[in-house]
């Protein structure tokens, strides 16, 4: 393994999801990662511990998945970019750093790949049930981004997007592959290091004393500054106010999960992030996410094959979901088709946002394998009569 | 004359955060006794307080990070040691200090204690010890000592307390100590050497609470934990930890017990991995220039 300066091992790799997941975060500059071993997501961390010492880095074996997920963020207030590695079970155990990782405003990514559930379900094979839990899981009101990649390929380049998007607004990032796609080894390219575009930390342009913690910046997020910089940050899960003080009373509740709401609102359009291809005059189209967009791919086909107008839309940002988009297409075609590896949970924001405008419909499935083409083409025949 | 003229400056004060106090503790409650002789420990070393910071949990002692003018964490319920460990790793030019309660540390967190101790992760913990759940209202605590009464054991406690040095020095930590809100000078001196000393730290100190603990157990205020405490204390410095239980009413074990020498996860990561391991700045910026590893 030849790696560069940065440690991007650039080339032409024929290597599995995981793989490339792995080498996204190494390519994204994360260094530090905690975590639990659990199928099928382990290779991702085997891999980083044996690669991160070789750049100053290190994976650490934490003692469970509450452990791991804050771990990160300590590694995060240290100054360092870091991620942590799970699936379901320990997704769960994870949801109260999510939280946490929401209310501190610390960049960071989880990593879930997907198997079914619930509880110990299917631990060697595919879902996509904790896509709710991504958007939800943890109490409280917060949001974050969740990103669906279909492909190894894609697990390198959206892992590095979701390290980007992590620095840039200050979210925990969920990184959600499946079972397939992070076993599924396929041809990866991964450019040179000077080609992959980072987000630099919004560190603190100010100096001790002129700093405000929370002062948000023109887009409503803050700079942040590390422990042992001489900054004495104060930083707390409960509500704050922009020095990071404890604040318990419903105007500072207000401002600051308004402002949390409203960082990510507002950069709605640039978080839309689709594969479109045929919308243009389709009387259905297929909406999906991760593997099963592959699946969908080829009833796709078949229905084109059948003489049917139909369109392509994968979503790879799936939270915060692309409402706009979704609205507008929903006012030109007759049916918008959702498979998913769960009993229907993204599609009831895709219902919510079609708002009665056109039919809607879902093609669920409990996961341990992916679709039959022929349940997706079904699904088009009907939508299309 | 203002109070301005009177005020008489005391150093402690430089490492609080002055715009935070008072703080929420109840009158009679040792917490902020804790942090006096923290405070003092840490004032008289030659430590880079730039370079030191101070992670909490949830619940009153979990406070303490807030008001240190320090690099604060307050973190959520049992989870301090894992983020301190994130922390320390991450950056180990940093002082770590863990500073939380006994349902904290050794309960909720009790997991983590464990491992901390075992991989004796370069972290110096204090664990405030008020034998109750005192943030929610005096609920039972692992640490409740025998048929103590609680908001949840009205007939008293079904199960008996956690001797907690004995599961720090099992689990492996190089240095367990216990004192008592009453022994501030002995406390501070045992928080200087603790402060010194490479690897996990452990200092149980116990704490009256006399809005839950002493009030629900007919013990009196503040004061009457302090005659109690100096009554029932006992120096015993090296006492093997199977010996400190603490039995209601009974003796107060109190010393440093266990002052071993170990290596710790970072000098032993460093050694192992030998030249596997190339040295990178903690900031992310520089990483460009300084190269890593052929093998890479």
């Amino acid at each position: 393994m030849h790696a560069d300066q940065r440690c991007v091992l650039t080339g032409t790799h024929f290597i599995n999801g995981d793989a490339a997941c792995c080498e996204g975060a190494l390519a994204a500059g994360a260094r530090f990662a905690a975590g639990y071993p659990i199928t099928p997501s382990t290779e991702i961390v085997e891999r980083f511990a044996a690669r991160a010492p070789k750049v100053g880095g290190l994976f650490i074996q934490m003692e469970d998945e509450l452990a791991s997920s804050i771990a990160i963020q300590g590694m995060v207030w240290a100054g360092q970019k870091s991620f942590t590695v799970t699936s379901g079970p320990g997704y769960s155990l994870m949801m109260e750093h999510i939280g946490l990782a929401a209310i501190s405003e610390t960049p960071c990514v989880f990593v879930d790949v997907q198997r079914g559930g619930p509880s110990t379900g299917l631990p060697t094979l595919p879902a996509q049930g904790d896509m709710m839990q991504a958007r939800f899981g943890s109490h409280g009101d917060y949001v974050t981004i969740a990103l669906c990649p279909n492909s190894p390929q894609e697990c390198f380049d959206l892992a590095v997007k979701s390290f980007n998007l992590a620095e840039q607004y200050r979210v925990p990032v969920m990184f959600m592959m499946d079972e397939c796609v992070g076993h599924m080894t396929e041809k990866v390219v991964i450019p040179k290091a000077d080609d992959i575009a980072l987000f630099p930390r919004r560190h603190a342009s100010k100096p001790p004393g002129e700093f405000t913690l929370f002062e948000p910046g023109p887009d409503l997020v803050p700079e942040m500054a590390h422990a042992g910089e001489g900054y004495k940050v104060y930083v707390t899960g409960l509500t704050h106010d922009k020095r990071g003080y404890p604040v318990l009373n419903a105007d500072a509740q207000r401002e600051l999960i308004t402002r949390l709401f409203e960082k990510i609102r507002r950069a709605s359009d640039e978080l839309t992030m689709v594969e479109a291809e045929g919308l243009e005059d389709a009387d259905v189209v297929v909406v999906s996410y991760g593997i099963t967009s592959r699946v969908a791919q080829r009833a796709i086909q078949m229905a084109r094959d059948k003489g049917l107008k139909v369109g392509k839309l994968r979503l790879i940002c799936v939270w915060p979901f692309p409402e706009k988009l979704i609205r507008e297409l929903a006012s030109k075609v007759k049916a918008l088709v959702m498979p998913e590896l769960n009993m229907g949970q993204v599609v009831l924001e895709l219902e919510r946002c079609a708002g009665g405008q056109c039919q809607v419909i879902s093609v669920p499935h409990p996961g341990g394998t992916v679709h039959k083409p022929a349940e997706i083409l079904e699904a088009i025949e009907r939508g299309a009569r | 004359m203002s109070t301005t003229e009177l005020h008489v400056h005391n150093p402690v004060e430089d490492l609080l955060r002055q715009d935070r106090i008072p703080t929420i503790w109840c009158p009679g409650c040792g917490i902020g006794t804790t942090v006096n002789s923290f405070a003092h420990a840490l004032l008289g070393q030659d430590i880079d307080l730039k370079k030191t910071a101070i992670v909490s949990g949830i619940g009153c002692s979990g406070r303490v990070s807030g008001y240190m003018n320090l690099d604060s964490f307050h973190t959520t319920h049992g989870r301090a040691i894992p983020f301190a460990t994130g922390l320390k790793l991450a950056n180990p030019e940093l002082n770590v200090i863990v500073y939380s309660g006994d349902g904290d540390l050794t309960s909720i967190g009790g997991n983590h204690l464990l491992h901390a101790a075992r991989r004796n992760m370069d972290l110096m913990v204090v664990c405030v010890n008020n034998m109750i759940y005192a943030m929610t209202g005096g609920q039972a605590a692992a640490t409740t000592p025998g048929a103590a009464n609680s908001t949840t054991t009205p007939y008293g406690a079904f199960e008996p307390e956690l001797n907690i040095p004995q599961i720090v020095d099992a689990a492996g930590a190089c240095f367990v100590a216990r004192w008592t809100a009453f022994h501030v000078m002995q406390l501070e001196r045992t928080m200087a050497k603790a402060l010194k000393k490479k690897g996990f730290r452990f200092i149980e100190i116990l704490s009256p609470c006399p809005t839950y603990f002493q009030r629900k157990n007919n013990m009196g205020d503040g004061l009457a934990a302090m005659v109690d405490y100096k009554k029932r204390s006992k120096i015993k410095n090296g006492c093997p930890t199977w010996e400190t239980v603490l039995e209601p009413g009974g003796e107060i074990i109190v010393g440093e017990f266990v002052d071993r020498e170990r290596e710790d996860y970072l000098t032993r990561m460093r050694r192992q991995l030998g030249s596997n391991y190339t040295e990178f700045p903690p900031q992310m910026e520089e990483h460009e220039s300084e190269g890593c590893s052929k093998e890479c």
